[in-house]
């Protein structure tokens, strides 16, 4: 078909570009899933270990909002699949997203796709090829799971259930990918626009897993969680959703049919001939490139905050009516312990998200050296600080806003579920939510540093990042050693609300995130640029 | 005539590669000066050097009267800078950038600004993304040209325009030089080089090999001369500083060093001239004896 000319080359011409990425984040779930596996014989060495542990999961809401409900506890497999499942198949998600805009809608944003459509090459083509690599990807990581489960000795049917479990949820997103890069104008809204959609659906799912109610089986990530591996096995859940996928491809199809090459869906408006009078400072620029990402994720923080918080009363419910865990909560406690460690765990959620925000828009600083925009405006009075400063007042002041608008909603949704007064649950969580921050802004710094001192290895930045979070996700069931718990920054914040609260730690992250940032800004002074 | 930018022994680095190795460049205040050189010569990275965006690894640097890398910010109300390759800020319109780059520099001539945007053609409306290359280039241009400042480093202006918007960027600078301020141009189009510079430096591999004005650096090469003899000719192959001799009959072409052209003429008149005519070198011969000698480095590669 002509519509398709040129898929195959293109196709391999993507495997070449994503020979480092694709094996990267495919590895890295697939260890991160036999490692889990591993900890877990070791943990819960019998049956009697497991029941145990899945008698103390039935009470705890804060552990089902983040990883679910736990179908099979009597294998290890099935442990692994209900502490993996959910960060496994949001993650798998995650990379089809990048992979797919990474391919299309960036590529297009840049010119090179017009290089490329002028070849031999069909209009449907490169969205082909990219969802191609994509589908690669993500059967490949069903591939290696499945085979590092069975190879730690657990059954067959359910290791192949887990790994398409997985598979399936990342399948959806490619093609929800494929239809915001026909949707967005450029790379970045392609992606955030697709990652909003995901953490939608990951909110819902929480949502959903918390309190009960059908709201996971709105989220694809909830679908997932639908096959049960090693307890139902149900396999036409991950058909239905290649399915759904398919379908959304469909669409995808149809809206690049619909328009020109690098348009988005919405003609680009002529903009003013004269600048605002403000607009004569390096922080008015970066206010102008940084405040649309600024928006949205506000937005997203508010209704997964609300999400979050209206969830409470749920929770409360749900520990109610199991009679076995009232010992339990006792023990810990009581009402209030229960719902306090529910809110702490979104909210330490809350702060490794705010963590990725803070992240990104420290890294538009790179963005802006390497695409020759930062030429022009260091060829004019503007030195190396003060340009820097501008883009970095968003790491420091904007992830402060986006925890607060996520605090605040949480507790105002709290409050309207359970009840309760809206000031002092909106106060209480606000703050809880800020106390997030020292941690977002070592982050962040640690993302400054490595732009000042080591420019070529700010990408890195993520990967940093992307151990903090494991830390958080895997260290504390998986009993990692205290040294390796203290290397990110997440494990020394006070525990709110409920904890007890210390302000030394948060200090001395502050001043290290100071540090950090302090010399990356000397490395920026004294380094080339471009 | 005191000098607006004057580098000497510039060296720069990247990782194992040299860039500049020991470059010399002097332009005087009130010149326009241009920059020549084959691509990938170090053009555009003696320019980086001059902003301060890049730092010397060795070499003296001093850009109106000050360091470019230490004074960076207090040079820069004095310069305007058109990169080579101008991206700009997708959701920012042409206007909007060209406001922002002027008052960053401290104030834009609001006045010119109109009447450049008049006489680019250029649509300050649209957004960064709807323009085309030369288009783009203009938004840069009518920033430098509208701001008040005395020197202009300009890398390859006029990639991308059409040849109407050539001749308005030649009046323009015309108009700057008329107006006392310095232009240092690094251009690839002799003819724009030749309409405009008072002097130029051509460099190759990161290194100056030719400065002056121009008719001073014609004179340091070969003149071509093509002359008909009533007489055969003899003993022109001896004579020092002919090359490329050829003798057809009573027709003779060769080149001549200009320093001995008196010799040459010399020994023709003693066979009898019918006819003669002699060339001063253009610019582009003496432009490509330099590349051209850059081409077996780039065939090694």
């Amino acid at each position: 078909m002509n519509a398709f000319a040129g898929t195959g080359t293109l196709f391999r011409f993507a495997l070449r570009r994503d020979r480092v990425m694709l094996p990267a984040w495919v590895y890295a779930l697939t260890a991160a899933t036999a490692s889990t596996a591993v900890s877990f014989e070791k943990l819960y060495p019998d049956a009697g270990s497991r029941e145990r542990l899945a008698a103390s999961l039935a009470g705890d809401s804060s552990l089902r909002a983040l990883y679910g409900p736990l179908h099979d506890a009597t294998t290890i497999g099935g442990i692994t699949a209900w502490r993996m499942g959910v960060f496994g198949a949001a993650l798998a998600g995650l990379m089809s997203i990048l992979l797919v805009v990474r391919h299309t809608r960036a590529e297009e944003e840049d010119g090179r796709l017009e290089l490329v459509r002028a070849g031999a090459v069909g209009h449907r083509a490169p969205l082909t090829a990219a969802l191609l690599t994509a589908a690669l990807a993500d059967l490949l990581l069903a591939a290696l799971v499945t085979a590092a489960l069975v190879l730690l000795g657990q059954g067959a049917a359910g290791s192949a259930a887990f790994g398409l479990a997985l598979a399936a949820c990342g399948l959806v997103f490619a093609a929800v990918a494929a239809v915001t890069a026909q949707l967005a104008g450029t790379g970045r809204a392609a992606n955030g626009s697709a990652c909003a959609v995901l953490g939608l659906a990951y909110a819902l799912r929480a949502a959903g897993d918390s309190a009960g109610g059908g709201l996971s089986l709105l989220s694809p990530i909830g679908w997932s969680e639908r096959v049960e591996p090693f307890a139902a096995d149900r396999w036409w859940v991950p058909a239905l959703a290649a399915a759904f996928a398919a379908l959304l491809t469909a669409a995808a199809y149809a809206l690049l049919a619909r328009r020109d090459l690098g348009a988005g869906l919405f003609p680009s408006r002529p903009g003013r001939a004269t600048g605002v009078p403000a607009l004569r400072t390096p922080l008015a620029l970066a206010w102008r490139l940084q405040r649309g990402t600024l928006y949205g994720w506000c937005a997203g923080f508010a209704v997964g905050g609300a999400v979050f918080g209206g969830v409470a009363k749920g929770v409360l419910d749900l520990v109610r009516g199991n009679s076995g865990v009232a010992d339990v909560l006792r023990r810990i406690g009581g009402r209030d312990a229960v719902l306090d460690a529910y809110l702490s765990t979104v909210l330490g959620l809350l702060g490794m998200l705010a963590a990725v925000y803070a992240v990104q828009s420290v890294l538009r600083l790179r963005g802006e050296e390497t695409g020759g925009r930062a030429e022009p405006v260091l060829g004019t009075a503007v030195s190396r600080l003060r340009w820097a400063a501008g883009h970095l007042l968003f790491p420091l002041l904007g992830s402060a806003l986006v925890l607060a608008v996520g605090g605040l909603a949480a507790g105002l949704a709290e409050a309207a579920a359970t009840g309760g007064s809206s000031a002092a649950a909106a106060a209480r969580l606000l703050g809880a939510a800020l106390v997030q921050l020292p941690a977002v802004w070592l982050t962040a710094a640690a993302a400054t540093a490595l732009f000042g001192l080591a420019p070529g290895w700010t990408p890195a930045a993520w990967g940093v990042l992307a151990v903090f979070l494991l830390i958080g996700w895997l260290g504390p069931v998986l009993r990692f050693g205290r040294w390796l718990l203290d290397l990110s920054p997440f494990t020394h914040l006070p525990h709110l609300p409920g904890g007890a609260f210390d302000a030394e730690p948060l200090l001395w992250l502050t001043l290290l995130a100071a540090a950090l940032t302090a010399a990356g800004l000397a490395g920026l002074r004294r380094r080339d640029l471009g | 005539m005191t000098t607006a930018i004057s580098v000497s022994a510039l060296v720069k680095n990247f990782g194992r590669t040299r860039a500049l190795d020991g470059l010399d460049l002097t332009v005087a205040q009130g010149e326009v000066h241009g920059f020549l050189g084959p691509n990938g010569a170090g053009k555009s990275t003696t320019l980086r050097v001059l902003l301060g965006l890049l730092r010397a690894d060795s070499g003296a640097v001093r850009l109106l009267g000050g360091d470019p890398w230490r004074d960076a910010v207090a040079l820069h109300r004095r310069l305007a800078y058109v990169p080579g390759d101008v991206t700009l800020w997708r959701n920012l319109s042409g206007g909007e950038a060209i406001d922002l780059l002027g008052r960053l520099r401290g104030g834009l001539d609001g006045a010119r600004r109109a009447a450049l945007l008049e006489r680019f053609e250029l649509d300050p409306t649209k957004k960064g993304r709807s323009y085309s290359k030369g288009n783009r280039q203009k938004v840069a241009l009518v920033a430098a040209f509208a701001s008040d400042v005395e020197l202009l480093v300009l890398d390859e202006p006029t990639s991308g325009l059409d040849p109407l918007m050539e001749e308005v960027f030649r009046s323009c600078v015309r108009e700057e030089r008329e107006r006392g301020r310095t232009v240092l141009l690094s251009s690839h189009i002799l003819s724009e080089v030749e309409a405009l510079c008072d002097r130029v430096s051509i460099i190759r591999d990161g290194r100056t090999v030719e400065t002056g004005t121009l008719s001073g650096l014609r004179h340091l090469t070969r003149t071509a001369v093509d002359a008909e003899l009533a007489g055969p000719p003899d003993g022109l192959a001896g004579l020092p500083g002919v090359h490329g001799l050829t003798v057809d009959g009573r027709r003779v072409r060769c080149q001549v060093d200009t320093d001995h052209l008196d010799a040459l003429l010399r020994a023709l008149t003693r066979a009898g001239v019918r006819s003669l005519t002699s060339r001063p070198p253009t610019l582009e011969e003496l432009f490509l004896r330099h590349y051209e000698a850059a081409a077996p480095a780039g065939a090694a590669r």
